[in-house]
This record gives C-alpha cells, structure tokens and sequence, in this order.
C-alpha cells in the first residue's frame, strides 16, 4: 500500500492511510528522502493518525525518516498518534528522541511555521551583525 | 478451575512482513470479540508484531496461534508464538531490555512481556522457540 505524498507549499505531508508492512514503511521513507530534494521542501509532515499500531520497527523507520530529512535540510513532524498507540509504544519501550511531534496536521504546520520564522530570525539576525559567524 | 478454550484457535503462519500486519489484526479481531477494551486491543496488537517480528528475524518462518479462553471469572487471549529457528541461548538475557543479536532495538521479547500480563518463553537451542503471552480482563456480570 503505497503511502500518498501531497506537497503544500514548503513542506510534504505523507497521510498513512492503513496498516504498513516493513517494505511499505521502507518505500515511504526513500519516497520522502527523494521528495525533499525534488521539491527543496522545508519540512515534512507525516500523519499517522490511521495507524492503530506502532511497533519497533514503524518507530525507527519514522525516526529514520526525521534524522534523514534534517540531513537534507527539512523538519519533520509525526503528527495524530492516537492515546491507545501512545499507551502502547512507552510500555513497549520505544521512543521518537529526537523527533517532534504535533497532535494533529494543523498542529503539525504551525509547528513548521514557526521553525520557519525562527530559521529566518537567525538568518537575519547574523546579518545585522555584520557577518558574525554563530552557531 | 482450569483455563478453557472458548473457541478454535486460529492459526496465523508467519513467512513475510505481510504475515506480521495479518497477525496482529487478526488478534486484534479476536481480542475485541473476547471483550477487551480498544486499548487492551492495541497492546495485544503491538505485542503480537514485535514477536511476529521476532520470527521473521530468528527464525525466518513460524507460525501464531490465537485461541480466546476463560478460567472462572476471566476472560483471555491466548497468544503462542512458535518456530523451528535456531532458539534462544540465553533467555534470561534475551529478555532483557535493550539485549538483541540482530542489530535490531533489543525490544522485542522484553517489550512484548510488559504489554502481557503471563509472559513464557521456551527454547530449546537448534529445535525452535515457542513464546506463550496471555492477557486478561474480568468478564462482568
């Protein structure tokens, strides 16, 4: 089950749709990590609220997904893992470090939004400073 | 007063990652027709996938039997994980967090044993592993 990827403006938002098996999860991510670059997207969002399980391998694949995303220059956002998924993964042990997380796709953009305007505050903020090199 | 199948048990053969999505719906299925809240459902799904998972990875193929039971006042699943891998050499440390010979997160077994309430692994190294969980609810009245 191939996972649709819409792009809205600056970023990507992957909707899971139902159940993913392991191939389906790998495919999602080479998609995204392909995606970033084609589209010079700023942010990804994917929305697992249709996902009623998340076991060990779903949570390295999104954290996968996160870390590699940051390497090409995107955020990512895991948004609308539901209460009894959320119950589930910290009794199993499995965390998202590392990884933000929103409650639902609206939380999720204006979360990018907001790093947006804080990546721009940077930008400009070193500018005025005659070139001072920062963080 | 012994635990009694309710119902056939259904057997779930494990061979791809397709198997372990097919698994944990199906005990997912059988969970709410024993009465288990969504939650418990979710927590019997995500423990049946980590083994599954575990099969697939050791073992390659095995199997997963489901089978819904009662034992007085209670109403459980039953969930037996079996295979004819290369078994488990040490089981108390296999179910130790963070303890994995695959590369993987080491979360498997001791992950599944939080989500379950009896939790039993035998292996026999060279013949297979077979993991018994079960969970339980009161039935009301």
């Amino acid at each position: 089950m191939e996972v649709p990827i819409l792009k809205q403006g600056l970023y990507l938002i992957a909707s899971i749709q139902s159940a993913l098996t392991d191939a389906d999860l790998s495919a999602l991510r080479e998609a995204l990590i392909e995606r970033v670059g084609k589209y010079r997207a700023r942010g990804v969002i994917v929305d697992v609220t249709a996902l009623d399980v998340m076991d060990s391998f779903a949570v390295r694949t999104l954290r996968d997904i996160a870390h590699m995303a940051r390497l090409r220059g995107a955020e990512t956002v895991i948004v609308g893992i539901q209460p009894e998924v959320a119950f589930a993964m910290v009794q199993l042990g499995l965390t998202l470090k590392g990884v933000s997380t929103a409650l639902d796709l609206e939380e999720g953009l204006a979360f990018l939004d907001r790093q947006g305007r804080e990546r721009l505050d940077r930008v400009q903020g070193r500018g005025t400073r005659g070139g001072t090199t920062r963080g | 007063m012994g635990v009694l199948p309710v119902a056939e048990e259904l057997l779930v053969a494990i061979t791809s990652d397709v198997d372990v999505v097919s698994a944990r719906q199906k005990g997912r299925e059988l969970a709410a027709e024993a009465g288990f809240s969504s939650g418990d459902q979710t927590v019997i799904a995500a423990a049946i996938s980590e083994i599954a998972r575990n099969i697939l990875m050791y073992a390659k193929r095995g199997e997963i039997a489901l089978r819904i039971v009662m034992n007085g006042d209670l109403d459980g699943l039953i969930v037996v994980a079996r295979d004819q891998g290369p078994g488990i050499p040490d089981v108390t440390r296999a179910l130790q967090d963070g303890y994995s010979t695959s590369g993987g997160l080491g979360l498997g077994l001791p992950g599944a044993r939080r989500l379950m309430d009896d939790f039993d692994v035998v292996s026999i190294p060279g013949k297979g592993t077979t993991v018994t969980m079960k969970k339980w609810r009161r039935r009301h009245a």
